[in-house]
């Protein structure tokens, strides 16, 4: 199988002084098309800085991050956007909507941003809000959304790009119970049945049984590598999110 | 492109409008001292500009129309002798006193002409006619200045040093510079009453002919017609004006003002966009992790910008029309023109752009990892 994002000893360091301070060290992961990858691990263990660097946000240290089939370490920072646009739709725990468009034009946003012209954009963003089932909110603004509303839309909008791969960061965080399970539905579907590789930053317990693979990183470092049936069965009790029969 | 620079602008409606108070300011303020500058250039150079001349005789040395010295009129006939020259008329500018109906006396310049001659003709005339100053006595003053002297209508008599002086027209739109107005009348009376002697001349006005080098002639006006300057008229001008814009520092003070509209309004839009830009930072730091390249979001703060510009001349205009139309009967006229309300939507882009350049600088360096914290 080809890896979407392939990463390679991949180090980060912080210059803090004369000392300086590794975020992530010696990192080895791949991130395939089909699969939903979960990045688990407490506060302040790199996760989030593994997914930026994936994402072309941050640029590493040192070692190898291929995204989908670029080396990108040792890229100018000019030449990381093209990048990310091309290959990567995000997905943020805050959702990042733009409060001054309507639902609608966040999306049509993303195709400006690949030079789709405003006709197509317009036809095209319809179609995206009607496949997240908000057609008939095109044209409300995100303060008149609920958090799940908000978040579906911004997964249109991640989408609208053409992406290969979905980088979510705690996509579940802001939300309830019920939708947070009718976000992670989607993000299974995105990848299940459309073929994104879904790489998805949490805490949140609930949403660990629709992983395809999980990673545990800690320290800075990957601690451990798990399918979702070989973690503990009482976790997977406690996981009200369990994806309804026949949608993985 | 989606709306995204329009709806953040509008979004702040308070925002908005101390941003466009800042524009406004500035264009009125900048438009008041330009027009003020011009009316002063205009004024100055009046009577030099509509004098009809292609050349000025002066004595040596004079550096500009209110600061002639008397000569012999004899030159007159020295100047009509070199070759190319179609017309020549001594004229007298002088200053002089006027004696209001109530005792009180006030000082005029003098501007004594050739009647029959077309050179130095008093302009836009509402009442009157210029042949009327072959009347004894006659003198033609403006409009806008019948207050300061008492004239009520045509008619009226007074004294101006200590001689006989009768209204016989009125002008519309010739301003002095100084407070003293022009007061036409013939060359006769102005020799009067100026004190000047009946030899005394103080400038003589050159036509040249058709087809004639205007520098050849002034040249050979300069070798022929002894201890006398000689300038085209656009020379004479450029050096009254320039004495009285600059050497007196007057053009320099409404210059520095208008300046000072300028920094004004670009330090107003400056904060104001700048504030904006910080308030909508995540927006910024989203669009460049969505992939979005430095340029796309500089669009987004300059267009911001360009609204901000076109909004706030449009309504700055408004205003300074009111202004200039105003100054119309006042002393001191602040001029329009076209080409000045043109340069005015340019300058006024210019100072916005530049003012959101504070903003792009901002804006270059967000890291988009911002959007990952919380």
């Amino acid at each position: 199988m080809q890896s979407a994002i392939a990463v390679r000893q991949l180090t980060k360091k912080y210059d803090e002084g004369s000392a300086g301070t590794f975020a992530l060290r010696g990192i080895d992961l791949d991130a395939y098309a089909g699969e939903v990858l979960m990045l688990v691990g407490p506060s302040g263990s790199g996760k989030t800085t593994l997914l930026s660097i994936m994402g072309c946000i941050l640029t590493a240290t040192s070692g190898s991050v291929r995204l989908a089939g670029t080396e990108v370490v040792g890229l100018s920072e000019k030449r990381l956007p093209p990048l990310r646009l091309a290959h990567v739709g995000f997905v943020f725990q805050g959702f990042n909507l733009f409060p001054t468009l309507t639902a609608g034009e966040n999306v049509e946003l993303m195709l400006d941003l690949k030079g789709i012209a405003a006709t197509n954009a317009r036809k095209r963003s319809h179609e995206l809000m009607e496949q997240v089932g908000l057609g008939q909110k095109y044209d409300s603004f995100p303060a008149d959304l609920s958090g799940g509303q908000k978040q579906r839309v911004a997964i249109a909008r991640a989408l609208a790009g053409e992406p290969q791969i979905i980088l979510a960061d705690e996509p579940t965080a802001a939300l309830d119970s019920h939708t947070g399970r009718t976000v992670m539905e989607m993000m299974s579907d995105l990848a299940h049945r459309r073929g994104r590789a879904v790489v998805i930053v949490t805490h949140d317990s609930r949403v660990l049984g629709f992983a395809d693979r999980i990673v545990r990183i800690e320290d800075g470092v990957i601690a451990a590598t798990e399918e979702p049936q070989v973690v503990a069965p009482a976790l997977l009790q406690m996981n009200q999110f369990q994806p309804a029969t026949g949608l993985a | 492109m989606p709306p995204l620079a329009q709806r953040n602008l509008f979004h702040d409606k308070v925002r908005l409008t101390v941003t466009l108070t800042g524009i406004v300011f500035s264009v009125v303020l900048i438009v008041v001292q330009l027009g003020l500058f011009l009316g002063f250039t205009t004024a100055t150079s009046n009577l030099i500009d509509h004098s009809g001349a292609d050349l000025w005789v002066t004595s040596k040395n004079v550096p500009y129309v209110e600061q002639g010295v008397p000569f012999s009129e004899r030159k007159l006939n020295q100047v009509r002798a070199v070759p190319g020259i179609a017309d020549a008329q001594k004229i007298i500018t002088r200053w002089t006193q006027w004696k209001r109906h109530d005792g009180g006396q006030e000082s005029v310049q003098i501007v004594g002409i050739n009647v029959d001659d077309q050179l130095e003709r008093p302009w836009n005339l509402v009442e009157g006619r210029v042949e009327d100053l072959k009347s004894p006595d006659a003198v033609i003053l403006d409009e806008l200045y019948k207050q300061k002297l008492g004239v009520t209508r045509i008619g009226e008599v007074f004294e101006i040093g200590g001689y006989r002086a009768r209204v016989v027209g009125f002008t519309r739109g010739i301003r002095s510079f100084t407070t003293s107005p022009y007061v036409f009348t013939s060359f006769k009376n102005a020799q009067d009453y100026t004190n000047l002697r009946e030899d005394q001349a103080m400038f003589i006005l050159v036509k040249v002919t058709p087809g004639a080098n205007l520098q050849h002639v002034r040249r050979d006006l300069m070798d022929h017609v002894k201890d006398v300057d000689v300038y085209t008229s656009a020379q004479f001008s450029r050096m009254t004006t320039f004495y009285w814009m600059f050497t007196t520092g007057a053009g320099v003070a409404v210059l520095i003002a208008a300046a000072l509209g300028l920094v004004v309004g670009f330090v107003v839009v400056a904060q104001t966009i700048y504030a904006t830009t910080m308030d909508h930072i995540r927006e910024y730091g989203t669009l460049k992790a969505m992939g979005a390249p430095n340029s796309y979001v500089y669009k987004v703060i300059m267009k911001q910008a360009a609204i901000s510009a076109v909004i706030g001349y449009a309504l700055g205009m408004i205003v300074s029309l009111f202004v200039v139309q105003g100054s119309q009967k006042g002393g001191a006229a602040i001029l329009m023109p076209p080409s000045m309300a043109m340069g005015m939507f340019f300058l006024t882009l210019a100072m916005c752009v530049g003012a959101a350049l504070v903003s792009i600088n901002k804006v270059t360096h967000i890291d988009p990892a911002m959007v990952f914290k919380g």
